[in-house]
């Protein structure tokens, strides 16, 4: 190995890092606000690519039907809930957000299809489609189990991976899909070639982590979910609705998967299952920042890639054993320095 | 009283089934849902092609029922052990993965009914020696001996390989080794990625920095494509080599320019228009080919669905000889007549090969049921 092929997969391992650390920011988000191990959180990412994919053919997204059907449920979760509680003035409101909102980009994406877009619209637009369905997951499955351990939601969350996974396979069909480039740009850095799209990635990485920074300092709503993380009981006290920070925290996290999906999109082909793996390596990340610290997160999550990226060069065989084994001196470590302080808060 | 009546009336309509099933009854088994269903389908579609192109044995009617397995190895083993129980088939053919196809052999064995596997598999006797099963694909070594072969021939001394770090992978590697030994070419790197891998830029370097001469790819399908994309983007302008698993239209899709020129190993059929007249394979490809037009209404260029074809073809040429022996379709002489019959299938030409088989042996082909293809302008082009 020498200096150049060093750089070169560096470089690369950066790139997959940047990926790991949007999934694994979303993971640790959702985690900090729901207590939920969101595990279908990869799916959103593989979904958004492959809505993407079927835009750019003119083809109709599968993701459409799937938002209708869970956009449709959730109404009739959240109406059965109201009308329990004889509080039949929010039913309005309640119609608005989990069918009307839901629906808009899936109406707008069942009426574009056929047609050419430009590329800016048709990200927009599968972006759109694929926000939703996170938090209409949470409003039917999450919400009504809310305070049960973290290990039941765990469950909870792996079983609704296979469900979607499942449903990605009759939507969107084994084949797997590639997106055209979104630049074709290469540049000569001190003769490097360093490709525009692996720019873009990293740039979109730090530009969301830096949004996400400024949202949880410096406004009512971000300080909202930070104080509903650290504490639910505390933030109800003081008047914050943690079904409403947890609906945010879907919905932001959502983005941050569905950002990342239409970034790898054009790298790599993307299948109806490629979700999982994603997903799993930037937990890896994420329990390198012990699901809390999102500074933490990211760096684990570069550092996935990187050690990705140099494994691939020595022992490829052996890549995908070497990133989980990660995993083993981490937790060693992490349960030396921490002694169990998730336990407590899921006993309370 | 009612009761005896109801059980009169049972026993006769069980008595007309069982008088009906003088008629060769063959079980088939594919996978429509799943994710094996994108070979599955082709199976299928292969397998009404076969119906359309022959539906009987001499003037002997043959039952043909179908069943899916969901692409799930145990619904496979459950839908073998029901065909050969409640339909009493003659014989079973099936399915669309391997490890589906391998769960049906116990039960062909068990059940002592002769099984034609359409998926490359490696099947052992029983406990007692004898073996039901046969194969019809060419087996993973020699689609990648073949290619091992016209490497020499291209003038190439040493080459890189790149796999799937799953079974597939292993079986081309593994393959090619004893192949490369006696040609005398030096395989100089053994890299895998996994179908899911977002990058092999690693694996693209050490192969490069390897200086080869020519680069042997052991994907599959869609993600086969990923190393020839990584090659182009590092600058590497040598040949590409490959095996039928990469005979895939997806994979033409993502690779785009870069899998340009590559050459694979093939089932003649996959370029049936182009071969001389002379091949073997020629005539009855096209025939095939009319059929499949007929039956499923839409042409056809890909080599699984000929798999269920020739498998139909074997089936036809060893019912013809059991019959001869004079077994009664339904009983077990009869699935012995035909399973001896299989096995002894003589010099038969079917789209992908002539086959053989020896109670030996599983497998029934030779080197003539493999071209070499080259990818130009996106489509396959015989290369003699």
């Amino acid at each position: 190995m020498n200096g150049e092929i060093a750089a070169i997969l560096a470089m690369d391992g950066i790139a997959s890092g940047a990926i790991y650390v949007l999934i694994g920011l979303g993971l640790v988000l959702i985690f900090a606000v729901t207590r939920v191990i969101f595990v279908p959180f990869g799916d959103i990412a593989a979904f958004t690519a492959l809505s993407l994919a079927s835009l750019e053919t003119g083809g109709r997204p599968g993701t459409v039907g799937l938002v209708a059907v869970l956009a449709v449920l959730a109404t009739a979760v959240e109406a059965i809930a109201l009308a329990r509680n004889r509080a039949f003035h929010r039913l309005p409101r309640a119609l608005l957000f989990y069918l009307v909102l839901p629906l808009i980009p899936a109406a707008a994406v069942w009426f574009a299809a056929g047609t050419t877009l430009s590329m800016p619209l048709r990200i927009v637009l599968s972006l759109a489609l694929v926000l939703p369905i996170a938090p209409l997951l949470d409003r039917i499955v999450f919400r009504p189990i809310a305070d049960a351990s973290v290990l039941l939601l765990l469950t909870v969350a792996v079983a609704l991976h296979f469900a979607l996974s499942g449903l990605g396979l009759m939507f969107f069909g084994p084949e797997g899909v590639r997106t055209k480039p979104l630049t074709d740009a290469v540049f000569d850095v001190a003769g490097l070639i360093v490709n525009g799209q692996m720019l873009l990635i990293l740039a979109a990485s730090i530009v969301f982590c830096g949004l996400l920074f400024l949202y949880f300092e410096f406004t009512i709503q971000g300080k909202a979910l930070r104080a509903t993380a650290v504490n639910r009981v505390g933030a109800r006290l003081v008047g914050i609705r943690p079904t409403s920070t947890g609906t945010i925290a879907y919905l932001l996290a959502s983005l941050l998967a569905g950002i990342s999906g239409v970034l790898i999109a054009p790298v790599t082909t993307i299948f109806y299952d490629s979700g999982f793996l994603l997903g799993l390596k930037a937990f890896v990340g994420a329990i390198i920042g012990a699901m809390v610290s999102y500074p933490v997160t990211a760096l684990g999550a570069v550092m996935v890639g990187l050690l990705e990226s140099f494994t691939s060069f020595w022992l490829s065989a052996y890549k995908e054993v070497l990133v989980f084994s990660l995993l083993i001196p981490v937790l060693l470590w992490r349960s030396l320095s921490f002694a169990g302080t998730e336990e407590e808060e899921a006993e309370e | 009283m009612k009761n005896s009546i109801f059980a009169a009336v049972l026993a006769a309509s069980l008595g007309a089934a069982t008088a009906a099933q003088a008629e060769i009854t063959v079980g088939f088994i594919t996978s429509q849902s799943g994710p094996g269903s994108s070979i599955g389908v082709l199976y299928d579609r292969g397998m009404k092609a076969a119906l359309e192109y022959a539906s009987s044995v001499g003037a002997e009617k043959i039952k043909f029922i179908q069943l899916d397995d969901g692409s799930d190895p145990s619904a496979a083993t459950r839908n073998a052990r029901k065909l050969v129980e409640e339909n009493k088939v003659d014989l079973l053919i099936g399915t669309s993965t391997a490890a589906s196809t391998s769960a049906m052999v116990p039960i062909a064995n068990e059940l002592k009914v002769p099984m034609i596997a359409i998926s490359p598999i490696s099947v052992a006797a029983n406990d007692a020696g004898d073996r039901w099963a046969i194969v019809m694909p060419q087996p993973p070594t020699l689609m990648v001996k073949v290619v091992v072969d016209r490497m020499k021939r291209d003038g190439v001394k040493q080459f890189a390989y790149i796999g799937f770090s799953d079974a597939w992978g292993d079986l081309v590697y593994n393959g090619a080794q004893k192949p490369a030994e006696a040609d005398g070419l030096k395989m100089l790197t053994n890299e895998r990625y996994a179908r899911t891998d977002t990058s092999v830029t690693g694996q693209v370097l050490k192969m490069m920095a390897a200086k080869p001469d020519a680069v042997l790819l052991g994907g599959a399908a869609t993600q086969g494509a990923l190393p020839a994309l990584a090659l182009t983007e590092r600058g590497y302008k040598g040949p590409l080599y490959g095996t039928p698993a990469l005979l895939n239209t997806d994979f033409i899709r993502v690779g785009g320019k870069s899998v340009e020129g590559v050459q694979v190993s093939a089932g003649p059929v996959i370029v049936a228009e182009q071969l001389p007249d002379s091949h073997f394979s020629k005539k009855i490809s096209m025939d095939f080919r009319a059929a499949y037009q007929k039956a499923n209404g839409t042409p056809t260029s890909d080599g699984f669905s000929a798999y269920s074809f020739d498998a139909w073809l074997v089936f036809l040429d060893a019912a013809k000889r059991a019959m001869a022996t004079g077994a009664k379709p339904g009983t077990p002489e009869f699935r012995v007549a035909l399973k001896n019959a299989i096995f002894s299938t003589k010099d038969l030409v079917g789209t992908h090969a002539i086959y053989n088989y020896k109670p030996s042996d599983s497998y029934g082909v030779d080197e003539r049921s493999l071209v070499m293809v080259r990818l130009v302008n996106g489509q396959w082009k015989f290369e003699p």
